[in-house]
């Protein structure tokens, strides 16, 4: 019987596509929120597989802090148009108009305002009742506790001591008007996982996440990458050239890179594999205050 | 790493590799965190970043002295760091170049066998930790009765500990001895038995020396060596519709994840409930074909004739059918906070299915520490028994016990939509145990004539609050029919009793009317002569209200009570 063995990039496939299809099918109004991001790109894909022949029966949806790498706004728009996804980007107007930035007022109240807001007041514009969110349980130990189907209240929280018991592969998506489900269905996959995977499926990523010659200015001990002319005054002189990556990707004030030759993907795995560090340490925002990650998902951001 | 890989030969087996799923139990002091840290740092997968934190939180939070505190790795959230004790179940995840490893950690105490109960659920394997001072106690009976509740097939018996009683075999062999004892009864195949000290590394990853009698595999080599693929089911086709793709007109596809069994292209298979017969035109992916699906496979089935099948519906071979019934005997487990509500009709999901279902009764309780049956009135949080269901239209099951898939099943409180409980079917209802849909509670009832339907479920329904309100005076009737007309467009639920039109002689027999319609969540509008006294002794206060209806306020008196009710 052993020849019929999964291997465990296939079986993780499986029970995502099988989470996918089940949201689909439950929900009346369903959104995939996309970050761009490697995990987003792993996740798309699982969504295209999970109904091809045919497309995806629900839109995704960019929140834009306004503050993201340029190319990481040319791969959303090609991405999506290529596969004709129904995208949908939404952002803060009110704040942007107000020059909300993470230099000018710090990156917790940019964070707040552009991304957790934002995405409140979209997900409410749109009544949607479920979001797919790429999350992975390994990233960070509040994750480690969450379901797959994680219960929101009629104010987007969640609450940690109140979550409903996940058992098998049976989910429960019953919710009353106005409470909403979010959605993991990489709960299960590690960073190396998503590596393999796009490896292995040649997903594309946004080519910032490869090694390359990059302008980059020291920011207290963080490598910033500086996209656009919104760089303050003192930090002008200090850019120099470095070959650099990205582990993660996010606004670019808050993104730190590392000095990396990695330019491949294999490359780039068998830098994780021998790396000290882990891919969260390169964004500013988790380290606002202690439990910082699980603070903010009571507020109603990832 | 000592030898220098290929990254590309690396990955390329590397992507190959399986996934093994497990569960850790035991107590808060019979070192799990501790053995659970030690695997994932040990397996080297913990990144160096990580442990500068841990090593910032031991110094403020620890209690293991100047040492690492390894279950600081692991517990998450802040009010958990605070009470010290992991109180969910928490995923974790390590690799080895053999295999990929998730655990479910689950805390030991017995408040808390919700949480073993999910994460056990898609275990194959469960490490039991025994404190080897302390032996087999009644939390070892618990957890060992849970893990053969869920169909676990593996388990780990791991005596922890070894160091603090000299790695003594005597210790270890007594200790094994009463627990094949106790193990014997319950449906665990395969047990493995080995000594441990998480604390000092002995026998985790690395066979120790402190114990040369022993002549097992250290834990992590017997976890990455396990046989865990064929605990699928591969002999019953079951195929759960989950979602019908039709791309265009050409295309009708089935998706689902196989539930159990092989399916090949060309296979005669029906659909259930039509009993309709048709073959496999294709089985697609999003690659392209396949020639065969296997579970936990997610595919598409194509096929060769038209029928309607949708989502909740299921496709199996002809000649291997599943149980296709309404009744049905199942072992539960109540995850809710409120007890179970026999009066209640709660919703079942069932692989794709979803409908409504009632509990007939409960024909014993377990003790999950002594595993004594008793008769019991209902089931509260954490207590597991025996339970009859009826469902509102037939399900497709197989035994938990033969498939898993298609045996477990969640139920769902209609009013809060918590998962209140969660089953493994053990068979079809005896024809006994159903003498009729009617219990003998509904009996009692009926007898003293009350009604089956309880108010809640009523108020629930209409969305208001059965009521009485008695209009006397001068314009009752003025005031009576505008209310009617009021509440009536705020899609309010009325019953207009006009006695000057109905003529009702006595009050007695009007007043039994009020009641009748009130206790079934009508809003009664009774126009007549003062029956208040007769009223007052059949509902409560806060069913009954009372207007003398005087021509001057009769508007603003009416939105005044419809602001009452």
């Amino acid at each position: 019987m052993s020849e019929y063995k999964l291997s465990h990039l296939k079986e993780l496939e499986s029970e995502s596509i099988h989470i996918i299809r089940e949201v689909a099918s439950e929900f009346e109004n369903p959104v995939m929120l996309y970050s761009i991001g490697k995990d987003s790109s792993v996740m798309v894909r699982l969504a295209e597989k999970a109904f091809a022949p045919g497309k995806v029966p629900f839109p995704l949806m960019h929140i834009d802090s306004k503050w993201k790498f340029r190319e990481m706004i040319e791969f959303r728009d090609k991405y999506a148009k290529e596969y004709g996804w129904n995208l949908i980007v939404e952002y803060n107007k009110e704040a942007f108009e107000a020059g909300v930035g993470p230099f000018t007022h710090g990156s917790k109240v940019h964070t707040d305002l552009m991304k957790t807001q934002a995405l409140l007041s979209a997900l409410d514009k749109y009544k949607f009742d479920a979001a797919f969110g790429g999350a992975r349980r390994d990233e960070e130990k509040s994750r480690a506790k969450e379901r797959i189907y994680s219960f929101r209240d009629r104010f987007h929280q969640w609450d940690p001591k109140n979550q409903r018991p996940e058992l098998w592969d049976i989910y429960n998506g019953r919710i009353h008007k106005g409470e909403s489900i979010r959605v993991f269905p990489l709960s299960n996959w590690t960073e190396l996982d998503i590596w393999q995977y796009i490896r292995l499926e040649n997903i594309p990523i946004v080519p910032l996440y490869f090694a390359k010659e990059r302008p980059v200015v020291n920011i207290d001990g963080q490598l910033i990458m500086p996209d656009d002319d919104r760089l303050p005054e003192k930090y002008r002189d200090k850019i120099e050239m470095k070959k650099i990556r990205f582990r993660t990707l996010g606004c670019w004030p808050l993104t730190g890179a590392i000095e990396s030759d990695a330019d491949t993907i294999e490359k780039i795995v068998e830098e994780m594999m021998t790396t000290t560090k882990s891919e969260r340490t390169t964004r500013v925002i988790d380290f606002d205050q202690e439990a910082s990650m699980e603070q903010k998902k009571r507020e109603g951001y990832f | 790493m000592q030898k220098k890989l290929n990254i590309s030969e690396f990955l390329d087996q590397d992507e190959k590799k399986d996934l093994l799923r497990l569960l850790t139990a035991g107590s808060v002091d019979d070192g799990k965190s501790t053995l659970i840290g030690r695997l994932l740092f040990d397996s080297k997968k913990l990144y160096e970043d990580q442990l500068d934190a841990l090593e910032r939180d031991s110094k403020r939070l620890g209690n293991a002295g100047d040492s690492i505190d390894y279950a600081l790795l692991l517990d998450g959230l802040k009010a958990e760091r605070e009470q010290g004790i992991t109180i969910d179940v928490a995923y974790r995840y390590f690799s080895t170049n053999k295999r990929k490893f998730i655990i479910a950690d689950t805390p030991g105490h017995e408040q808390y066998t919700r949480n073993m109960i999910t994460g056990g659920s898609t275990a194959s394997l469960a490490i039991i930790l025994v404190d080897a001072r302390s032996g087999v106690i009644t939390q070892t009976r618990r957890h060992t009765y849970l893990v053969s509740l869920l169909g676990i097939k593996h388990v780990v018996l791991a005596v922890n500990k070894m160091d603090l009683v000299d790695y003594s075999r005597d210790v270890f062999d007594k200790i094994v001895a009463d627990y094949m004892d106790f193990v014997k009864p319950l449906d665990v195949p395969d047990v493995t038995p080995v000594p441990l000290s998480a604390l000092k590394g002995d026998n985790v990853v690395n066979k120790s020396e402190n114990t040369p009698w022993y002549k097992g595999k250290a834990l992590l080599d017997f976890l990455e060596t396990v046989e865990v693929a064929n605990d699928y089911n591969f002999e019953d086709f079951r195929f759960p519709v989950q979602y019908v793709l039709r791309p265009n007109l050409d295309f009708r596809g089935f998706a689902g994840k196989m539930a159990s069994g092989i399916v090949r292209k060309g296979d005669e298979v029906m659909a259930l409930p039509s009993m309709k017969r048709s073959r496999v035109k294709g089985i697609h992916v999003y690659e392209g074909e396949l020639d065969e699906a296997f579970p936990p496979q997610s595919i598409t089935i194509t096929l060769e004739d038209e029928i309607d099948v949708s989502r909740g519906e299921m496709l199996v071979h002809p000649n291997n059918l599943p149980e296709i019934e309404r009744s049905f005997e199942a072992m539960l487990v109540w995850m809710d906070e409120q007890p179970m509500d026999l009066d209640k009709q709660f919703f079942i999901k069932q692989t794709t299915n979803f409908t409504r279902v009632r509990i007939d009764g409960i024909k014993y309780k377990v003790d999950v520490n002594t595993m004594e049956q008793s008769r019991v009135e209902r089931l509260v949080l954490n207590e597991i028994g025996r339970v009859i269901f009826t469902s509102s239209k037939p399900l497709f099951f197989d035994s938990y016990k033969r498939n898993k898939s298609c045996g477990s099943f969640i139920i769902i409180d209609p009013i809060t939509n918590n998962t209140s409980a969660v089953g493994m079917i053990i068979g079809k209802a005896d024809a006994s145990d159903l003498v009729s849909e009617i219990t003998s509670a509904d009996k009692e009832k009926m007898r003293k004539g009350v009604s089956l339907v309880p108010a809640h479920e009523w108020e629930k329904q209409y969305e208001q609050k059965g009521h009485v309100v008695l209009v006397t005076g001068t314009d009752n009737r003025e005031y009576g029919y505008t209310l009617q007309r009021r509440l009536a467009d705020i899609g309010k639920i009325v019953l207009l009793l006009d006695n000057g039109v109905l003529g009702i002689g006595k009050g007695e027999e009007l007043a039994e009317i009020c009641k009748a319609a009130a206790e079934q969540g009508l809003i009664v509008i009774c126009i007549s002569e003062d029956i208040s006294e007769l009223l007052q002794g059949k509902l409560d206060a806060a069913r009954l209200s009372r207007v003398v209806a005087q021509s001057k306020n009769i508007y603003s008196s009416v939105e005044e009570m419809i602001q009452k009710l």
